[in-house]
This record gives structure tokens, sequence and C-alpha cells, in this order.
């Protein structure tokens, strides 16, 4: 018998954030507002993926959480551990054993199947955030399909840099007509959000935000005729597992301008490194 | 007085819940699939999936209509014992239940507004049987394309017409569900 409600948050809470979810469900990418609770980690460390998930996980779950793609960074051990002690689940650190993943900045490397379901972490949910401050205003841009605005952004972006210098949380449009912020993921994984099989829930917990988008779903990455979108990626190689295509990392390591690649993904960097061996 | 009996609810509201919405969450996130929702024995004429619908997602923040023969006191009685919720004219309700012609117009519920899509009723639609059959579904959730006994294609095409507005639909016979949500494109 533990002594926390399963999976920490009280049954009122989970029905609101229920709600929520399946209205977020019915209009894919549509920022829907919900309650966001107190949770007993700092703002900034998922507590908007922490309430998603607590709210969706069933005692049959196998749980998985990334940080920036590794499975043993503190964000990543202290979530996990969170749902194992008040949710009594099962975790692992293998893509294709978790049933829900939840992950801060990174879509695994490993293709996701059907039935799975991946929670992400969301600082800012609202892409038009930066361009216009106001609340009142973002909504009526939303409702109108009025994104002019971040195409002008995208285009400034040439004009100054020669390319789209958004790198990280690239904007989307998804099939439905919203344009979405996929989260502060390398635009590299952006690709992987269209047509996912799994379920994709998005929570922001500050921003008091849910959205999400189900299986097969059209997500296209914002772009030019000329300026095609490129998931772009370090021209190199892991050194640990040899991978050319993962995401990679760029490690300093020592004060003589020694450095390496490795894969941000951790999980698909070992389990490559345990095949090859 | 009469004594209602309020057993038949959830033997683990925590768990059983979670369970519930886990099977929701799969039928309204893929169109057409029918998943089964069973553990609850609700006074009639509620079904399984739906009473368990209700009991997982309805409180006293929200409130239901119950639509013709499901509007009797055993319902209320049961429903108010475990979820706190009021129950409302169509035009207020957040969640709906009844059989589709009970239910009918569905201009009477809540569908939302251009910039807070959400406020939208959820109808729970009382049927003999769910089958992947009849109508074909396409669109969000769906690989290709989905079938699904609904009632009233041209009503429901309508409704899925006036996207990013309109009402969301569980479909349920028994302990079975199937979820419809607004954004499925119905027909051709």
């Amino acid at each position: 018998m533990s002594d926390y409600n399963f999976a920490y948050l009280d049954e009122q809470t989970k029905r609101m954030i229920r709600r929520a979810l399946l209205k977020a469900i019915a209009v894919p990418g549509y920022q829907v507002p919900f309650a966001s609770r107190e949770m007993p980690m700092p703002y900034g460390w998922g507590t908007g993926g922490v309430q998603v998930t607590a709210s969706t996980l069933v005692p049959e779950d196998v749980l998985k959480v990334i940080d920036q793609g590794a499975d043993d960074t503190t964000n990543a051990v202290s979530i996990r551990r969170f749902f194992e002690v008040t949710a009594g689940v099962e975790t692992t650190t293998e893509v294709p054993v978790a049933t829900l993943i939840q992950t801060r900045h990174r879509v695994p490397e490993t293709p996701l199947t059907e039935g799975q379901i991946i929670v992400y972490q969301v600082p800012i949910p609202e892409p038009l955030r930066f361009l216009e401050p106001r609340e009142t205003e973002t909504r009526k841009m939303h409702s109108l399909g009025e994104y002019g605005l971040m195409h002008v952004k995208l285009y400034e972006d040439i004009a100054r840099h020669g390319e789209i210098a958004t790198t990280y949380a690239y904007p989307a449009r998804v099939s439905s007509g919203y344009v979405m912020d996929p989260s502060p993921i390398p635009k590299f994984d952006n690709p992987k959000l269209d047509h996912s099989p799994a379920i994709q829930l998005f929570g922001a917990g500050r921003e008091q935000r849910i959205y999400a988008l189900p299986p097969w779903t059209s997500v296209q990455s914002l772009d030019f005729e000329d300026h095609p979108f490129d998931p772009s990626r370090a021209d190199g190689e892991c050194a640990l597992c040899g991978s050319k295509d993962s995401y990679l990392d760029e490690v300093i390591t020592d004060d003589a301008g020694g450095r390496m690649f490795i894969c941000s993904d951790t999980d698909y960097c070992a389990r490559r490194s345990e095949g090859a061996a | 007085m009469s004594v209602t009996d309020l057993s038949g609810g959830f033997s683990s509201p925590a768990a059983d819940a979670a369970r519930a919405f886990r099977q929701a969450l799969n039928a309204l996130a893929r169109p057409g699939e029918i998943v089964e929702v069973s553990g609850i024995s609700p006074p009639a004429p509620l079904g399984g999936a739906a009473a368990a619908l209700l009991l997982t997602l309805v409180d006293h923040e929200v409130a239901i209509h119950l639509a013709g023969r499901f509007d009797q006191p055993a319902v209320r009685e049961w429903l108010a014992f475990h979820t706190g919720t009021d129950f409302v004219p169509a035009e207020e309700a957040d969640f709906a239940v009844g059989r589709w012609e009970e239910l009918l117009p569905l201009s009477q519920f809540p569908a939302g507004t251009p910039e807070y899509p959400e406020r939208s009723a959820t109808l729970i639609v009382a049927m003999d049987s769910l089958t992947a059959s009849g109508s074909r579904l396409s669109g969000p959730g769906i690989r290709s394309e989905a079938f699904l006994n609904l009632p009233d294609e041209k009503t429901l095409a309508a409704n899925a017409a006036r996207f990013p507005l309109g009402v969301d639909f569980f479909f349920t016979a028994g302990d079975q569900l199937a979820g419809l949500p607004r954004s499925t494109k119905i027909g051709d």
C-alpha cells in the first residue's frame, strides 16, 4: 500500500486533465487550457509532462523517461523514480519495451510503434508568443489561421543568415490547420512527428496548456518552396557506436581543442554498441 | 422514499478510472477502433462503457444532460452519488448521454467558439451494437481508412464540416466503446 494516490495526483485533478486531453485529441494541434497544479518539482523540470503522464498512466504501463535523449540525466532519473514510487509502474530505458515515454527535448531514434504514447515536456507551447505577446491576439490568430507573421520571421532568418536559422522548437503545421510548437526538440526530430504511429501528448505546466496529435496525423514543418525544410545534423559519426544517422552531441574532451561526437539518444547508442560488440 | 441501489461503481477507483481513461483515449485517438471497458454495473439503461466514461470524466466541475429515457431517477441518483455532477439542459451540457434520436438536433449542444473550440459537448451515444463496418472514416488517428456503423452519416458529416467547432462522440454498446472526434472525415 502506497502512501500516495495512484500516480500522485488526486482523482479530481486527473479528471480535469483527462477532459483536456480528450479535447486536445479532438482538435489536433490546438492548445487546450488546463488548471495546472503545483508539482513536487520546479517549473521547467517537466511539470506539464509529469501531470499528463500521471493522468495517462495505467498500473500495467512500462515507463521510459528521457532528457535530451539521455536516460541517465537528473531530470530523467528523478521523474522515473517519481513514478516508480507513486504509481508503482515498471520502468525501462528501452524504446521497444516502453508503453509510455515521457521526453524532454528529443524524440527517440528508434521508431515508435502503434500502441505507444509519447508525452513531451513543453516550456512555451505558443509558437507565436515571441512574435505576439498578447494571448488575446495569438488566440485570434490561431482561430483565423493567420500565420503570416511566422513566415515573415522565417523569411527574415533567410534574409539575415542565408538560411532558416531556427534550429529547435521549429514550428510545424498540423493537418487540422493549426501551427504548433513541437517543444524544443531539434528540428532534426520534426519529421518524426509526421504520421507517427504513436499518440503524442504535449504538456506545458507553467503555461497551463495541453495539446496533442493522434496517430497518423500530418505534421509539416513550415518552409518555403525555394528554401525547403532541412532537418540538419552535425556532419560526423558517433564516436561510441559509429552511427551516421543519429542526432549527435558534441562533447569537449580536454582544454586543447579535443572534441568528439556522440549520439544524443543513449538507449539507441547503447543498444547499437552492444549489437556491434 | 425508495432505496436506490448505488453499488456497481469502480471497485478500485484510481486504477479502474486510469484504465477506462486509457481506453477512451485510445478510442478517440483512433476513430473507428472498438475497445472494451468492463467492470461497471450501472442501472439500466446506462451501459457499462457509457457509465465508465462518466465516472472517469465527470465531476462537480462539469454538467451532464440526460436525454430521453436516460433521464430517470435511478440514473440521476446513481450518477449524483458517484460523480457529484449537475444535470442540465442540452444547451449547457459538457457531457450528454442518450440514444441517437434522443440527442438530436446536435445544434442544441455547445460546439465551442473559434477561439475556444474545446468548450464543446462530448456526446455519449448508446447503440445496440458496434461493428467495424458501414461508414468510411478517414483523418487524424486513421492510417488510411476505418469503418464504423454510424447512426446518421449525413448529420455527423455536417458536424465534422464545422471543424474546429463541433461536438465529439463516444458510441457505446454494453461494454464496448468507439470514439468519433470532430476531426474525422466521414464518407467517400
